[in-house]
């Protein structure tokens, strides 16, 4: 029978099936600071071992500072935190790449830039972008605390076959428009439950042009549209970025494992519940103006007027009008910002980084910019960008050059905005509050980020002079 | 996990879509390492006026007195009715536990977020979802007066001033009502799980290499 890419890696991992209850198995157990003491703690409560450590990889990444590394955290709770990953790791004897090591960075970066993310894997760990991992062909999804500890006991999830959803994007997009503004614009057009109870698969011509890192991307944002995963089936490009990844499989082991991973993309009369085909021409750089990831429009548009949207939408609507201090009807080109973000486990790969320096060459911050700041996923890519001299550009043109983290996609660490503040954000998340309390967050690419920084408000980058 | 048991409390309007777990608990608050705790921070940005930190004496904070948990009238009350999309953005268990601490133990909604779903039967909070204007009618009916809604999860339904029935996964039913801890429901399956490994392992070699 025909099947979808989800399901052939779904069945292959079943290990007990109760009517539609089933046991599956879990081949990579990513962990963090943030989710993982209570499981630890749990497992120590009952007296419960790791079932296979060796499928654990643990980066402490969300209370990590950005700055002046060697001085440690300054903030005492955060302290504490990645100080219980740190002994966790060390009872468990788990390999975790520490705040000192070169590899460390976000877990969403450093899984596949370490080979530690494969084809056809299931994948989790407690945080919901964990979605990003499905671009290698694997499921990957996020999870709760509990079942952190359900895996760390059993290497199995209780789950329910997801339904599956295909989205189609035909035809090729401007040279400019990234994987970012594609997800924000299937994000405008499903919304943010669209994708509540599916696993997503992206695929069509714009999907298989993507990089690694634009499918990482756009998977990274299939939970802002509701889905706990997304996927893109494996081909070229992604057997191309595994091959002498660190922990890839080599020699003999590679040839088995490519000759699998071949195998893994939906069979063309594979039937998905639900097909949504989007129109890749149609998609320009995309903007978030309001508090949730679906409030979003094309560059050249303006934020919507109230009489165009049902009556059950205008509550939501004026409240976060009254949040991001916008009205309607303001077009998207007139909207300044104070800050500017370049970094998260969306947009902080070596990609990125050179698509927002690209344009920065030569050009400077607008004066109205309070902070600017290019935070990469980790310090391999941080390594990299130097090597390439990404650093000086973007110093130069008064970006600060930061060591890798989250840092203010969430605001856990010291980077945040203060109420009120208006940031351009590569990120994934708008809500209320996301990247400090009474801050404004307005989602883009890292190339519109970078032209609102130099603007000093959001502009086509389409109209723009790139000298790189 | 403590057995769910049959509720009838007052319940607490709050009329948000989309209210996401960064709203539910701040993510200051996710520095702790501890799974209790969190309820006084459960909604902090709209709760209280000023800024909240962890280990802050929220007693002494100013209390938001326009936001619906702070009315005293709800105090005590073990139920949360939202509109659609409840819990989405984040994985944070923290969400859950914030709302437990609370005492929250029922959140009816139009729909919910999948992760925030699954994390709350992990708790022993029951997520109900019920149709749109089955959601509207409680609303409205929350407009002029405090609601008292009965649960009753054995049959199925929650009774106001008229009954609606709900559906819910049997396994997950199951679960809440007899408190089952589910790691060692799992590992009744030791055996089973070692063979998959064993045939698994053979058929993918690559993945047992570390």
């Amino acid at each position: 029978m025909a099947k979808t890419l989800y399901e052939k890696i779904f069945d292959k991992h079943v290990v007990l099936a109760q009517e539609d209850t089933y046991l599956i198995y879990i081949d990579r157990h990513l962990i963090h600071e943030v989710t993982s003491p209570q499981a630890f703690e749990g497992l120590k409560i009952h007296d419960r071992p790791l079932w296979r450590k060796e499928s654990i990889v643990a980066v402490p990444d969300h209370n990590v500072p950005t700055t002046d590394r060697d001085k440690g955290i300054q903030d005492p709770i955060s302290k504490i935190q990645v100080e219980t990953l740190d002994q966790n790791c060390k009872d468990h004897n788990l390999l975790q790449f520490d705040m000192s090591d070169v590899r460390q960075g976000i877990v969403h970066v450093i899984g596949p830039e370490q080979g530690l993310t494969l084809p056809g894997m299931t994948i989790v760990c407690g945080d919901s972008h964990t979605s990003t991992h499905g671009a290698f062909g694997a499921l990957a999804m996020g999870i709760g605390t509990s079942e952190v500890e359900h895996v760390m006991a059993t290497q199995c999830l209780i789950q329910k076959k997801l339904k599956t959803m295909k989205i189609d994007v035909q035809g090729k997009t401007h040279p400019l428009v990234s994987a970012k503004d594609i997800a924000l614009f299937v994000i405008g057009q499903i919304g943010t439950a669209g994708g509540t109870g599916y696993a997503i698969e992206f695929c069509g011509d714009a999907i298989q042009q993507l990089s690694m890192e634009g499918r990482m991307t756009l998977c990274n944002m299939a939970i802002e549209a509701g889905a706990r995963s997304g996927m893109v089936a494996v081909d070229d490009t992604t057997i191309n970025y595994l091959k002498n990844k660190p922990f890839a499989p080599k020699n003999g082991m590679w040839d088995l494992a490519e000759k699998e991973w071949r195998t893994l993309h939906s069979d063309i009369d594979a039937v998905f519940d639900k097909v949504v085909e989007i129109d890749a021409t149609m998609i320009e750089p995309q903007v978030s103006w309001g508090t949730s990831p679906e409030m979003v429009k094309g560059i050249s548009e303006s934020i919507p007027k109230k009489s165009n949207l049902t009556s059950d939408k205008h509550l939501d609507f004026q409240r976060a009008l009254e949040y991001m201090g916008l009205n309607e009807n303001t077009p998207i080109n007139e909207i300044s910002v104070d800050k500017v973000f370049i970094g998260s486990c969306t947009n902080s790969r070596i990609e990125d980084l050179r698509e927002a320096a690209r344009y920065l060459k030569g050009k400077k911050i607008n004066p109205s910019i309070k902070l600017a700041m290019a935070v990469p996923g980790s310090g391999i890519v941080k390594k990299q960008a130097e090597s390439e001299g990404l650093d000086k550009i973007f110093m130069e043109s008064g970006f600060q050059w930061r060591d890798p983290g989250c840092s203010m996609c969430l605001a856990m660490n010291a980077d945040r905005l203060e109420s009120g503040e208006r940031c351009a954000s590569t990120s994934n998340r708008n809500f209320e509050g996301r990247q400090g309390q009474g801050g404004r967050t307005h989602l883009v690419s890292p190339a519109m980020a970078a032209a609102a920084a130099v603007h000093g408000h959001f502009v086509d980058i389409r109209n723009e002079e790139i000298s790189g | 996990m403590d057995k769910f048991k049959h509720i009838v409390s007052k319940v607490i309007p709050l009329d948000r879509s989309n209210v996401d777990t960064d709203a539910i608990i701040p993510k200051q608050f996710l520095k702790s390492i501890k799974r209790t705790g969190f309820g006084p921070n459960l909604f902090d940005e709209w709760r209280y006026l000023d800024h909240g930190e962890p280990g802050m004496d929220n007693s002494k904070r100013s209390i938001n007195p326009d936001f619906v948990l702070n009315k005293p009238q709800f105090k005590d009350s073990k139920i949360l009715l939202v509109r659609e999309n409840f819990g989405c953005g984040s994985s944070r268990e923290h969400a859950p536990w914030a709302l437990l601490d609370f005492g929250i133990k029922v959140i009816i909604a139009e729909s919910f977020a999948d992760i925030f779903y699954n994390n709350c039967f992990k708790n022993g909070i029951l997520p109900i979802t019920l149709q749109k204007d089955e959601i509207e009618e409680l609303f409205s009916e929350t407009e002029t007066k405090t609601l008292e809604i009965e649960v009753n999860l054995e049959k199925q339904f929650v009774k106001s001033l008229k009954s609606y029935s709900f559906e819910i996964d049997e396994f997950k039913k199951s679960s809440l009502l007899n408190g089952l801890d589910e790691i060692g429901l799992t590992l009744e399956n030791k055996g089973v799980i070692a063979n998959f490994e064993k045939s698994y392992f053979s058929n993918y070699p690559w993945l047992k290499q570390e």
